[in-house]
């Protein structure tokens, strides 16, 4: 027991350093996913056959496709062969925020298809172009009801980023293996991995939720009798 | 209310189908500036489709616009978000933006399309707010209002543009029978203004009291045209007549 804790202890500082490493490539791949699936989903409503088609593509390919694969192809496929090299946290990064933009994509379409039509035509009635009425009426609208939605795709791409302990990235579980795998308290040294992937998760999760009641739009209010 | 007799919108022959579903069949009308227009008719007869193909939110699939005298070219996107500038709409259900206050409901338009800077567009959106009597509402949002009030915003938000031309399909049909009396008399002052307007409603008093002219409107064409004194007089046969007269039945106006 006190060999345990004194592990803990002594790799603690370690074990952090792989908790912001964590944090960073969450963080990235979640802004990268933000990026690409408001893109996605306004050409998946608003495009055109063409740009329906091929964004359709990117969806179901990122969602057919396991992220270790991508990981794998990613890291020591396609690019090699082009004689570049990417080190793991990039290629874990850049995967990650590929591969969430598509979920994300989903989220933001369904939140847009249920927007009343009206929205729309009413910014196009005063003269909005279509880009402005998605940029100042759709988006503002949409964003805020797609924070819960937003927050689980958190919590599921912060785990999926444990992946990345296959290519090596220098995040919590690779640190944890390393650690593990030369003091041999295995049992410890996970729970205090998943400690500090739970706290992440309450972290990120509770902030989204302060930011949905920060920009609540007043009297819209879904809570019954009150 | 007639003040001028150029034309300020002709609309000539649209027609627009759904699939097989024709909902205009060629209508046309001109308006003058000052004129106010009133459409009715059965439901479904194309009254909601016509008012929006004249400012495009339908596209008509045949047919020709012009405001002012200038013809709009339908394919040219810069063409359209000209038009709809200077064309306000009045919608059945407000269609306020949800997630902003009564007062940047109208600053939005202002600020995005006319290129005005905040304070100017503030300015004139409290103008308009109290023209409508809801001076005291600007920082409410939409689910924040009664329905009438939400009409009186949609309303102040049109008017912010400065339309040249005023579209209201239906403005009072979503609104319970008490609230419907604020957006009428809002409406009866925009025409002792002399707003051009087009109108499509079931209401009877602003039918007979409003209209310089009446549209009856029935399976995608305008079948009777005329003054509420022609089409209404009394032992005429008209269908305007006979609709008006079952929307007496049901109400307490007269018509």
């Amino acid at each position: 027991m006190l060999t345990s804790l004194t592990v803990i202890a002594d790799s603690l500082p370690y074990l952090l350093m792989g908790t912001i490493n964590t944090a960073g490539i969450v963080i990235v791949a979640m802004f990268i996913g933000l990026v690409l699936g408001i893109a996605i989903a306004v050409g998946l409503v608003y495009g055109n056959r063409l740009i329906r088609f091929l964004f359709g593509f990117y969806v179901w390919f990122f969602r057919g496709v396991p992220v270790l694969v991508l990981l794998f192809l990613f890291y020591f496929g396609i690019f090699t062969y082009l004689g570049f090299t990417f080190n793991a946290f990039f290629s874990v990064t850049v995967v990650l925020g590929m591969t969430t933009g598509a979920y994300q994509a989903n989220i933001f379409k369904g939140a847009i298809l249920s927007l009343p039509h009206g929205q729309f035509k009413a910014a196009s009635a005063l003269g909005m172009s279509d880009l402005q009425a998605i940029r100042f009426v759709i988006l503002p609208q949409i964003l805020r009801h797609s924070i819960p939605a937003w927050s689980n795709e958190y919590s599921i791409i912060l785990k999926d980023s444990a992946l990345a302990f296959v290519i090596g990235a220098p995040e919590i579980m690779a640190r944890t293996q390393f650690v593990a795998s030369r003091t041999y308290q295995h049992l410890p040294l996970y729970i205090a991995a998943g400690v500090l992937y739970f706290l992440l998760t309450w972290l990120g999760v509770s902030t989204l939720r302060k930011l949905e009641q920060r920009v609540q739009i007043p009297g819209y209010s879904h809570r019954g009798t009150q | 209310m007639i003040t001028d007799t150029t034309p300020i919108l002709r609309v000539d022959n649209i027609t627009k189908c759904f699939g097989n579903a024709c909902i205009l069949k060629g209508a046309s009308l001109t308006l003058r500036k000052g004129e106010i227009k009133v459409l009715i008719g059965p439901s479904g007869g194309g009254k909601s489709t016509l008012l929006q193909c004249i400012n495009c939110l339908v596209f008509p699939d045949s047919g020709t616009i012009e405001l002012d005298g200038e013809p709009i070219a339908l394919s040219s996107k810069p063409d359209l978000y000209r038009l709809r500038q200077q064309v306000g709409m009045i919608f059945q259900d407000f269609n306020l933006f949800d997630h902003l206050s009564a007062l940047n409901n109208i600053t939005i338009a202002l600020r995005k399309v006319k290129r005005k800077s905040k304070q100017e567009a503030e300015e004139r959106a409290r103008f308009e707010l109290e023209q409508v009597g809801l001076g005291d509402k600007a920082t409410l949002y939409p689910a924040q209002l009664s329905g009438g009030q939400k009409q009186r915003v949609a309303i102040a938000r049109a008017l912010a543009m400065d339309p040249k031309v005023l579209l209201l399909d239906e403005p009072t049909s979503a609104l319970d029978p008490e609230l419907i009396g604020e957006v009428i008399s809002v409406i009866k002052n925009l025409a002792t203004k002399g707003m051009t307007m087009i109108m499509a409603t079931h209401q009877i008093s602003l039918i007979s009291t409003l209209a310089d002219e009446i549209l009856f409107m029935e399976n995608g064409v305008i079948v009777e045209q005329g003054s509420p004194a022609e089409l209404l007089a009394a032992g005429n046969l008209s269908k305007s007549q006979g609709f008006c007269d079952r929307l007496n039945d049901l109400s307490d106006g007269g018509c």
